[in-house]
């Protein structure tokens, strides 16, 4: 194997690293503040006033939307003609020497997330409006859509840690509500409360690196931490693999790896523009944009280089192992669920492997393919009204235009030449084997053979989806129909991009995406291919027409039932598959289950003979203070000082009356006495 | 200059002036007795002004300071010997008597 690998080493050619002339980016970067806000401001005004409008505040996410897409491609197209640099920042707070700031970040990074979000974005909510008629909860949907994708604008604008933290949480908020939006369903509930939870724990991992990142560094800015990196400052490299390690957790709650990936299938209880949107562009994309701004650190040999190889690993067992599950799934978006956590996978192996454009670039094109056949699985369901593929078939005859972008979207995904999902997974495959010479050692060149047979599972699971669902005859009840224009119109234009999004990067003969996402001011240091591997792109593209043609075999012809379709069953493998690896009972049974009942009984202990007994002793105490202070202190301390007073007074007044006789001359003796008084003191003290 | 002899006659009007008011029981008699203290308090004045002149700040603002008192000490005692009488005139009218240890309404 490690020989294999070796000789496809000699054809891994290394990128250099240029530096890169950066514009401010002019009055285009000053207003890009208004990219979060404005569909912040819309979300608040779908919620308060959605309802009269015609259209019950679909129009205000519309728009929100569009906003975003024409904002976010503006800023690409002038990124793309000069790669720019800006970094903006209101003071909301100053709190001894620390300010509080809400700033935007407009470099080639944050542009291509707000190009991402913005298009995805425009494509899914114009699709929600035709999927989502009719519900009941219709207007409070897009309240709830527009401030997931506002969340995400404001985490990827975020020139700071904390705000970035405001905006995960908001997107791990809104997750929560999307994926419980059918909430009379119990299980909706628990999918969501899973989805939450899972993030929360991850999330400790990011909090405590961040904190140690700002107190090592003092500052919250990530141009100033990375200053730090670039100027080799002695003391984030003593706590740079600790903080590196932390950072990553985090992400890998938000970008579901493994161990943490298991919220993300749970999360398909939401509506299918909800999944679509969530793998696309905006929550789980929020891990890797964070590995993707804090690159420097992983990348710089003092600093956090050491947790590369935990990524790489992470990455490289998700990929595996979710694309093995995917290949069991009954239900279509559960299907497509597991494809995106193996697609993260790869992401994050990108990542691992010192490759910041190969990760993103892969982001970037898997947003507009996974957006994709999530809605086309979401008309599907729409016509069939059931998730599952065995109530499909032979759909092919009657949703053209559905069936007709799923194949484009599939091909992407499996990275068929020359859609978008080639490019990107040929670029990840030549990083890893860049990685495996230079330092990667038997880690990447494993992780390297484990990328190509994921080629060959994703090409698989794909082909396994595309035949169930729209060949064969149609097992499901009623007459299926394709879906309404608006309906139909963003998969054709998702499905344009996922077929042409990959020409941004071809080693060799155009690399602007290198250049687009390499507009940052500290240096990335990562490598990307220069040209083409012909030998690695033809194993990549082997493996993914095998998968193909052995979908093909295997589940091509028609088979009446689940059953006779699984007949090759494998007696051991399989049901470890449909359990999940039973990881999901695992955390149920070993953790959720074993903790849930102690809390509660503590809880319940606690408030019965703390919090009740703390209440009731304040109570009794107070009681008896007020009797004390009553007959000791106020009648018998004050009240007697005040009778006492009154009564010398009294006295006294009633004794002196007498000296007022009321004649005047003895006044005038009394006053020339005083006189005379004065003036014989005055001579015998003065 | 000596200002004895003055302060001498002063003192001794002016003590005059005590013992008409606190002895006298005529109403009218005391105001004259304190008409008396108040013309001691003028001689008093006009001496010690005399006495105090300074000849080299003869022409400033303030030569005639002593007799300026002096006058306005003689023109509150024509005011207040003037409300005075009217009501001694007033008491008189009333209880047809000046005399003013019958005048003790206002004891305790």
């Amino acid at each position: 194997m490690t020989h294999l690998v070796t000789s496809l080493l000699l054809y891994a050619e290394e990128g250099v690293e240029h530096a890169v002339e950066l514009a401010d980016g002019g009055v285009l970067a000053e207003w890009a503040w208004l990219i979060p806000v404005v569909p912040l401001v819309m979300m608040f005004a779908i919620a308060f006033f959605g309802r009269r409008l015609p259209q019950r505040g679909w129009e205000l996410a519309e728009f929100s939307m569009l906003f975003v897409a024409i904002y976010g491609v503006a800023l690409f197209v002038s990124n793309a003609n000069q790669g720019m640099y800006y970094e903006g920042a209101i003071e909301i707070a100053t709190i001894g020497s620390f300010v509080l700031e809400w700033g935007w970040v407009v470099d080639g990074l944050s542009i291509m997330m707000y190009a991402v979000v913005g298009l995805v974005g425009l494509a899914v909510f114009t699709y929600s409006k035709g999927y989502m008629e009719g519900d009941i909860r219709y207007t409070g949907f897009f309240a709830n859509f527009t401030l997931f994708a506002a969340a995400m604008l404001v985490l990827v604008s975020s020139p700071n840690m904390l705000q970035l933290i405001v905006g995960w949480e908001l997107v791990g908020v809104a997750s929560y509500l999307l994926i419980g939006h059918y909430w009379e369903d119990h299980e909706n509930n628990a999918a969501a409360i899973k989805a939450f939870i899972t993030n929360k724990i991850a999330d400790i991992g990011l909090f405590v690196g961040v904190i140690i990142i700002a107190v090592t560094v003092g500052s919250f800015r990530f141009s100033d931490v990375l200053d730090a990196v670039a100027n080799a400052d002695s003391g984030l490299i003593e706590v740079a693999f600790w903080a590196g390690l932390m950072l990553f957790i985090g992400a890998m709650g938000k970008s579901a790896q493994f161990p943490f990936h298991v919220w993300l299938p749970d999360a398909m209880a939401g509506p299918t523009p909800v999944s679509s949107l969530m793998h696309a562009a905006t929550m789980v994309t929020a891990g890797i944009y964070l590995l993707g701004r804090m690159f420097p650190l992983y990348q710089d040999e003092l600093f956090a280089a050491d947790v590369k190889v935990i990524i790489i690993i992470v990455g490289a067992v998700t990929l595996l192992v979710t694309g093995l599950i995917a290949l069991v799934q009954d239900d279509i978006k559960k299907v497509l669920a597991y494809s995106t956590l193996s697609q993260l996978g790869y992401m994050t192996v990108a990542m691992g492997a010192g490759a910041y454009t190969a990760g993103l670039f892969h982001l970037f094109t898997h947003a507009f393919f996974k957006g994709l056949l999530f809605l086309c699985a979401g008309s599907v369901i729409h016509a069939v009204h059931s998730n599952n593929m065995s109530d499909m078939g032979g759909l092919r005859k009657y949703m053209p235009s559905t069936f007709w972008t799923f194949i484009v979207g599939s091909l992407a995904l499996a990275g068929i030449f020359p859609l978008a999902g080639f490019w990107s997974k040929d670029e990840i495959l030549s990083s890893v084997s860049y990685d495996a010479a230079h330092g990667g050692g038997l880690v990447a060149s494993t992780v390297l053979v484990v990328a190509i047979l994921g080629a060959f599972i994703t090409a698989l699971y794909m082909a396994r989806a595309v035949y169930l669902t729209f060949y064969g005859d149609y097992k499901g009840e009623g007459q299926p129909h394709e879906s309404p224009k608006i309906m139909t119109y963003p998969l054709i234009g998702l499905a344009v991009m996922a077929a042409v999004a990959g020409f941004a990067n071809m080693p060799g003969i155009y690399t602007g995406f290198t250049d687009w996402v390499g507009a940052r001011i500290h240096v990335m240091g990562d490598h990307h291919a220069e040209a083409i591997n012909y030998l690695l792109a033809g194993i990549g593209l082997a493996a993914a027409a095998a998968g193909i043609a052995a979908g093909t075999r295997l589940w091509r012809a028609d088979r009446e039932t689940q059953a006779a379709r699984d007949r090759f069953r494998i007696p051991v493998l399989y049901p470890l598959l449909e359990n999940k690896y039973y990881i999901d009972d695992f955390y149920l049974r070993g953790i959720v289950n074993p903790t849930k009942g102690p809390i509660a009984r503590a809880t319940d202990w606690s408030n019965t003979y703390l919090l009740d007994g703390v209440v009731n002793g304040v109570g009794l105490g107070a009681g008896f203070l007020s009797k004390i202070v009553y007959s000791g202190i106020d009648q018998r301390g004050i009240d007697l000082a005040v009778n006492v007073t009154a009564a010398a007074t009294g006295e006294a007044g009633e004794q002196l009356r007498h000296t007022t006789t009321g004649r005047v001359q003895q006044y005038a003796g009394a006053l020339f006495a005083g006189a005379i008084l004065l003036v014989v003191g005055f001579l015998i003290f003065s | 200059m000596i200002v004895n002899q003055f302060l001498v006659l002063a003192a001794l009007l002016f003590s005059i002036g005590i013992y008409g008011v606190l002895v006298r029981r005529n109403a009218v008699l005391v105001l004259l007795s304190v008409e008396l203290m108040l013309t001691a308090v003028n001689i008093n004045l006009i001496a010690f002004w005399a006495y105090l002149q300074d000849p080299v700040a003869y022409l400033q603002d303030t030569q005639f300071a002593g007799q300026v008192f002096a006058l306005f000490v003689i023109a509150v005692a024509a005011a207040e010997v003037g409300i005075g009488l009217a009501i001694v005139v007033l008491i008189f009218r009333n209880r047809s008597s000046a005399n003013i240890d019958e005048l003790d309404l206002l004891k305790w």
